[in-house]
């Protein structure tokens, strides 16, 4: 009994530990950042298109945009594939088979991103520019790569969503003469269809947070971009690029780019709560 | 017949091995620390555009000085300052000259750099005014034709805000215009230079020092970036690289410090491709 209270203990204690340190950390970013978002209005923090943290202007108008572009980029390119793949694996493929494929898929999320980030500069990037155009890194660059990185994400969790749908409701549909894609199409989908939000929620939330890759392809320019070929910035890209560099004022507007960040993916983390919660 | 292992002993292995990792790793904690314990350190921080020559420097001076350990990180001029200000690092480098607030360390100029406008080495242009390339950076000119070559667009390439190169070109070529925010950024000279020795429409500027034979280097005003120009000053582009210390650098500081003014140091410097102080 003593050993058993120890254990239980020492676990609440490593889960408080954890939610501690998510708090500090909470915590420091606003203190850090909260001054400056306030000195210079929320709202031309928010709109503001001028970022020249060494003259005094903080407007990340722009990099909020090409995040939510690069973002979308990625989940256009990223879920339809995932989607796909998790379906033919998890319904269509054989048992062997899939026994392969789904460590091999998900063994891609452990590829570094500064991989992702190189081959996209050195196979994608001349690509664009020769075929469509422009200097090459571009929001579409930093989407394609994207999507390929949120793949294994999308693919796996989709693959457990659908393969929770119990065997009955297939049984029943097929019973009821469906054929095998009438089933997964109209039974087994809308079954899983909270597990398949999570999916693409959770690949949003690794497109929104990542970092390095898209530096490597986006060409990380200021402006609001107009086309899929012009150069974006991401509010990640921003502080990573910066950060080496910046002090005083300058470093206070990098934490507050992390805030904006840190509301975003707030957002989408509880939205997934909530949407798996529901049903 | 399989041995049957119950849980307990299972425990009592498990808790074997611990102690045998956690014992080796202490050892080798203990072990590293003694080798460097034997060893002076010298830690130096800052401009990326200096790193690559204080690494050249840093490795040379250790051949001489077996006994010594030199460290040499990038981060940039502020980071490189704040951390000889902070007492992280014996001697910071930087691309650019200290502000007010930063007067009271000593900065010493090792040499002289120029930063050199690099396009792709099958695009003909050849030279540049200062200002058609301010126009460039500003955005008024977008595209090759402007400049009396084949019309497309142009692909500038700027650094990052903060890096002391980009303080450096702002000085020298932008004055009060701002650099437009339509142009590429990039986060150091190689990957600068990276980008242009690859694209042909791309304009960036990066250190003279770091010039190779993929990229071309323009002539700003019919002057060529040649470290005779340089160090007659008729090349308008150049700058210093500074090393800064506070007021009393260690012994071993000072001697790598006087180590790179000598006669032996400079010349290494010229040899990389930067230009003597004397």
């Amino acid at each position: 009994m003593g050993k058993e209270k120890l254990i239980e203990k020492t676990l609440l204690l490593l889960a408080l530990s954890a939610i501690g340190s998510l708090l500090l950390i909470t915590i420091f970013i606003f203190l850090e950042g909260l001054p400056i978002i306030l000195a210079t209005g929320i709202k031309a923090f928010i709109l503001g298109t001028h970022w020249a943290p060494t003259k005094g202007h903080f407007g990340i108008f722009a990099m909020i945009v090409s995040s939510i572009y690069v973002t979308l980029g990625a989940l256009i390119t990223g879920v339809p594939l995932g989607l796909a793949c998790a379906i033919i694996l998890a319904e269509f493929s054989p048992p062997a088979l899939t026994r392969i494929l789904k460590p091999t898929i998900e063994l891609l999320a452990g590829i570094p991103s500064v991989v992702y980030g190189f081959l996209g500069v050195v196979l994608l990037v001349p690509l664009i520019r020769k075929f469509l155009g422009g200097p090459g890194l571009s929001l579409l660059a930093g989407a394609l790569i994207l999507g390929i990185m949120i793949l294994p994400t999308v693919i796996s969790i989709s693959i457990d969503a659908i393969s929770a749908v119990p065997i009955i409701y297939r049984e029943g549909s097929i019973a009821l003469g469906a054929t095998e894609w009438q089933t997964v199409r109209r039974v087994v989908l809308p079954a899983a269809r909270s597990g398949i939000i999570t999916a693409v929620i959770l690949g949003m939330g690794r497109a929104v947070g990542e970092t390095m890759a898209v530096i490597m392809v986006a060409g990380n320019a200021l402006k609001v971009p107009t086309s899929i070929l012009d150069p974006v910035r991401t509010l990640t890209s921003n502080i990573a690029l910066e950060l080496g560099y910046a002090a005083g004022r300058h470093r206070e507007a990098l934490f507050a780019t992390g805030i904006v960040l840190f509301i975003i993916i707030m957002i989408l983390n509880t939205l997934a709560t909530v949407i798996t919660r529901r049903e | 017949m399989r041995p049957h292992i119950s849980s307990k002993d299972y425990c009592r292995v498990r808790s074997r091995w611990l102690v045998l990792i956690f014992t080796l790793s202490l050892a080798l904690i203990i072990g590293c620390r003694s080798q460097t314990d034997q060893r002076h350190t010298l830690t130096i921080a800052g401009s990326t555009s200096v790193q690559p020559f204080a690494e050249k420097l840093a490795e040379i001076y250790m051949q001489e000085h077996p006994d010594l350990l030199i460290n040499v990180q990038g981060g940039g001029s502020s980071a490189g300052i704040l951390a000889v200000e902070q007492g992280a690092a014996d001697i910071g480098t930087s691309s650019r000259d200290l502000t007010p607030e930063e007067k009271h360390l000593n900065d010493i100029a090792i040499a002289w750099d120029g930063i050199a406008i690099i396009v792709h080495p099958s695009c003909p242009l050849e030279n540049l005014s200062l200002e058609k390339l301010r126009q460039i950076f500003t955005g008024q000119i977008q595209n090759w034709r402007q400049l009396g070559l084949e019309p497309h667009g142009i692909h500038a390439i700027t650094r990052e805000e903060g890096s002391g190169t980009r303080n450096a070109f702002e000085e020298l070529v932008m004055g009060q215009a701002e650099i437009t925010p339509a142009a590429l950024v990039q986060d150091s000279n190689g990957s600068v230079r990276e980008i242009v020795a690859n694209d042909p429409y791309a304009l960036g500027y990066i250190s003279v020092g770091l010039v190779n034979d993929r990229v071309k280097a323009l002539a700003i005003d019919g002057v060529k970036p040649s470290s005779i120009n340089i160090k007659e000053k008729r090349y308008k582009l150049i700058r210093r690289f500074y090393f800064v210390t506070r007021d009393t650098p260690s012994r071993t500081a000072k001697n790598f410090i006087d180590y790179v003014l000598s006669r032996k140091g400079q010349l290494l410097l010229e040899v990389e491709g930067l230009v003597s102080v004397h």
